[in-house]
């Protein structure tokens, strides 16, 4: 009997077992992320090919406008690489916060019910992101073939952005997750952050179009750096990182999501009471 | 024996919101608020932070402090509002206690619901890893006792079909037969048998009783006294957040039912603005309870007891009364003429209605209230008005564990003969 652990619930308590936790019920984290995925595509005709499509259609969408008709530089490097470079990382970020964000709520039926460490709910959602991220890099994959454009030594940097990119989809969702339960007028920010977000950060052209003078003001958005990183370490060629504004937005990311995993932390117990 | 479950002054706090409708707060009122504190704290800068008048404090338990040893099965009994689904709640960790300390050995599984996470569009198959996942169990462990509890489910040929075409009992079988299979130590269940037709309630609480045997802690919540004396050892009562009385499991559920009807349930509108009302009629009060003794149970009766005002005159005034089970099922009206020979004139009635013992089976039921000219024009229908559970104590005709089948409970007469061979 002695080997029994014991639990004690107190009243504020932080408790010890919280990371411990999280481990033991790892294997929830794949449920809910398979659940998602199972159900996302069940009653649908072309199933997966959505994951393909939409970003391609955006692709082209974007080819056109900024790389056509509004003529920017591409650099060198043809114009759907360009774009899709950075389309890659900002569509992952904005479903995974958009998903992410949506979780508790959509799953409040689980929170007044059973017990899990919830950091569950909110990091499944960005793994499914994770994995629609995955699926979509085939057509990087494809395009970079079609255009005969080898990527240099850079690429094998790649997993340090996409891990930049995770935290960053991670903390923000954290943060609108929490924020979520008590104030549902989140609900109607993340859509538009995420609709906005699109057009402000450096998807559709190179973020060298920006004035040298605000290339560090704009890099206050987080994803600046990542996309930028991302640009990178897969176009290759002459592209040049921008130092500066690449710290700050990683300092950005790391600032955002410490606080997120604090604040999720620290609101987690009242879910139940609030959701 | 050590202790499974120790609790020490356990208390937990809830602000109730009055006025407000909405459950969850906007940002615009938070800022609007604090605002107006600020403004406030400005204007009178020495006076005392004054308690906000539409929060108020509900405390759901208070003090409460009890023991549970290993391979103790106790079951928790209270009325409704007593405290019992807050303190499993704590138990479970899904929500935070305002003051007090519990201390847990053992690996604890609650089982408020069954079903929870569930998804419509998922296969049973499916479904059943999911829901093990949530409860607890890990891959490995679902696989293994996948076949058990497909045949407990007895879904053996609906595995790859969507839940959401299953028919509900078969839904519920499922749901139930994976919490079933978990192997916790302890073990807390809310009253997930309620669910179920009568044969499937037999099989879980058959199902509970040989959990229990196992020498596992079990904390049982329910209103089925019957259940509660089978499956338990212990019994807590708890009336108002409070524990009255725990020990042996006979004693508490005779200390239950011997309770104070103190929470009749009842409603008087004494704020008029607040009351249901139309051109016609205001409603004034309704209230429920038992005929004989102070629990409503099959064999007690009912009497229920509506004040209205009669706002116009010169109508042939009649009130009648739809009874509903929870699933909507109207199980009859009835009614009386208030003025069939002459005219209703203004003013306030009383009416009273007794619904006989041995007629309503176990259940919750709810009531719809129609008011009526000349037996044809409907003058005003309120829905809902109040609602009433007959309990499932264990007198008398109720001594069976499991609800009987059918929506009423009538007792008739029978007679029979017998001829030896």
């Amino acid at each position: 009997m002695d080997n029994q652990s014991e639990l004690i619930i107190e009243a504020g308590r932080t408790e010890r077992h919280y990371w411990k936790d999280l481990w033991r019920y790892r294997e929830l984290f794949y449920f809910l992320a398979w659940r998602d995925i199972l159900v996302r595509y069940k009653q649908t005709v072309i199933g997966l090919a959505w994951a393909l499509i939409r970003p391609l259609l955006t692709m082209i969408v974007f080819v056109v406008v900024f790389g056509k008709l509004a003529k920017l530089p591409s650099e060198g490097t043809p114009y759907p690489i360009l774009v899709f470079a950075a389309l890659l990382p900002w569509q992952f970020f904005a479903n995974a916060f958009t998903e992410a964000g949506n979780s508790l709520i959509s799953n409040a039926n689980m929170i007044s019910k059973v017990y899990f460490p919830r950091l569950v709910i909110p990091t499944s959602a960005v793994i499914v992101s994770f994995v629609d991220f995955l699926i979509s890099g085939i057509i990087l994959v494809g395009l970079m073939l079609w255009y005969d454009c080898a990527p240099d030594w850079r690429i094998i940097t790649l997993p340090v952005f996409i891990f930049i990119a995770f935290a960053a989809a991670m903390g923000a969702g954290l943060w609108t997750a929490a924020l979520n339960v008590k104030y549902r007028d989140v609900r109607y920010i993340i859509p538009f952050v995420a609709q906005l977000g699109l057009y402000v950060s450096p998807v559709g052209f190179s973020s060298n179009i920006i004035p040298e003078q605000w290339r560090l003001l704009y890099s206050i958005n987080p994803m600046v750096g990542v996309i930028d990183g991302f640009r990178w370490a897969i176009v290759g060629g002459n592209t040049q990182l921008y130092w500066p504004g690449f710290l700050l937005s990683l300092a950005l990311v790391l600032v955002i999501l410490v606080t997120g995993v604090v604040y999720f932390r620290k609101t987690e117990k009242t879910f139940a009471d609030v959701i | 024996m050590s202790s499974a479950i120790t609790v020490e002054n356990l208390s937990k706090k809830y602000i109730i919101g009055h006025q407000k409708q909405e459950r969850y707060t906007a940002l615009r009122d938070v800022l609007a608020n604090g605002a107006k504190r600020i403004a406030h704290k400005l204007c009178h800068p020495f006076a005392a932070s004054e308690i906000d008048p539409t929060h108020e404090e509900f405390w759901a338990l208070k003090g409460i402090n009890f023991d549970i040893k290993q391979g103790d099965r106790v079951g928790v009994i209270g009325r409704n509002g007593a405290g019992k689904s807050t303190l499993l709640k704590i138990l479970s960790r899904i929500t935070e206690p305002t003051t007090g300390k519990i201390r847990i050995r053992g690996r604890v599984s609650s089982l408020l619901e069954v079903g929870t996470g569930f998804h419509p569009e998922l296969t049973g198959r499916e479904n059943v890893f999911l829901n093990g996942g949530i409860l607890g169990m890990s891959n490995a462990e679902i696989k293994r006792k996948f076949d058990e509890i497909i045949a407990f489910a007895e879904v053996e040929k609906f595995l790859d079909t969507p839940v959401k075409r299953y028919s509900s009992g078969m839904y519920v079988r499922l749901a139930f037969a994976v919490a079933a299979h978990l192997e916790p130590e302890i073990l807390v269940v809310d009253e997930v048998l309620a669910v179920g037709d009568a044969q499937f309630q037999k099989k879980c609480l058959g199902k509970m009783e040989d959990v229990g045997k196992e020498g596992r802690t079990i904390l049982f919540v329910s209103h089925n006294m019957v259940a509660v004396k089978t499956l338990c050892s212990r019994g807590i009562v708890l009336n108002k957040g409070q524990v009255v009385f725990q020990g042996g499991v006979e004693d508490a559920v005779e200390q239950y039912v011997g309770q104070d009807s103190l929470d009749k349930n009842e409603i008087y509108w004494d704020t008029i603005s607040i009351a249901p009302e139309n051109e016609y009629i205001r409603l004034k009060s309704i209230s429920i309870k038992a005929l004989q003794g102070s629990i409503i149970d099959i064999e007690s009766g009912i009497d229920i007891t509506i004040g209205f005002y009669n706002k116009t005159a010169g109508r042939h005034l009649g009130l009648a009364l739809h009874l509903f089970t929870l699933e909507g099922l109207c199980l009859f009206t009835t009614g009386i003429f208030l003025s069939s020979n002459s005219e209703a004139e203004i003013g306030v009635f009383s009416t009273r209605c007794v619904i006989p013992p041995h007629l309503l089976n176990v259940g919750v039921y709810k009531i719809d209230l129609l008011f009526i000219e000349s037996r044809r024009d409907l003058l005003f229908k309120i829905d809902d008005v109040i609602s009433f559970e007959v309990e499932h104590t264990a007198a008398g005709r109720g001594g069976n564990m499991a609800r009987a089948a059918g929506v009423i409970r009538p007792m008739l007469d029978w007679t029979y003969e017998f001829s030896p061979q």
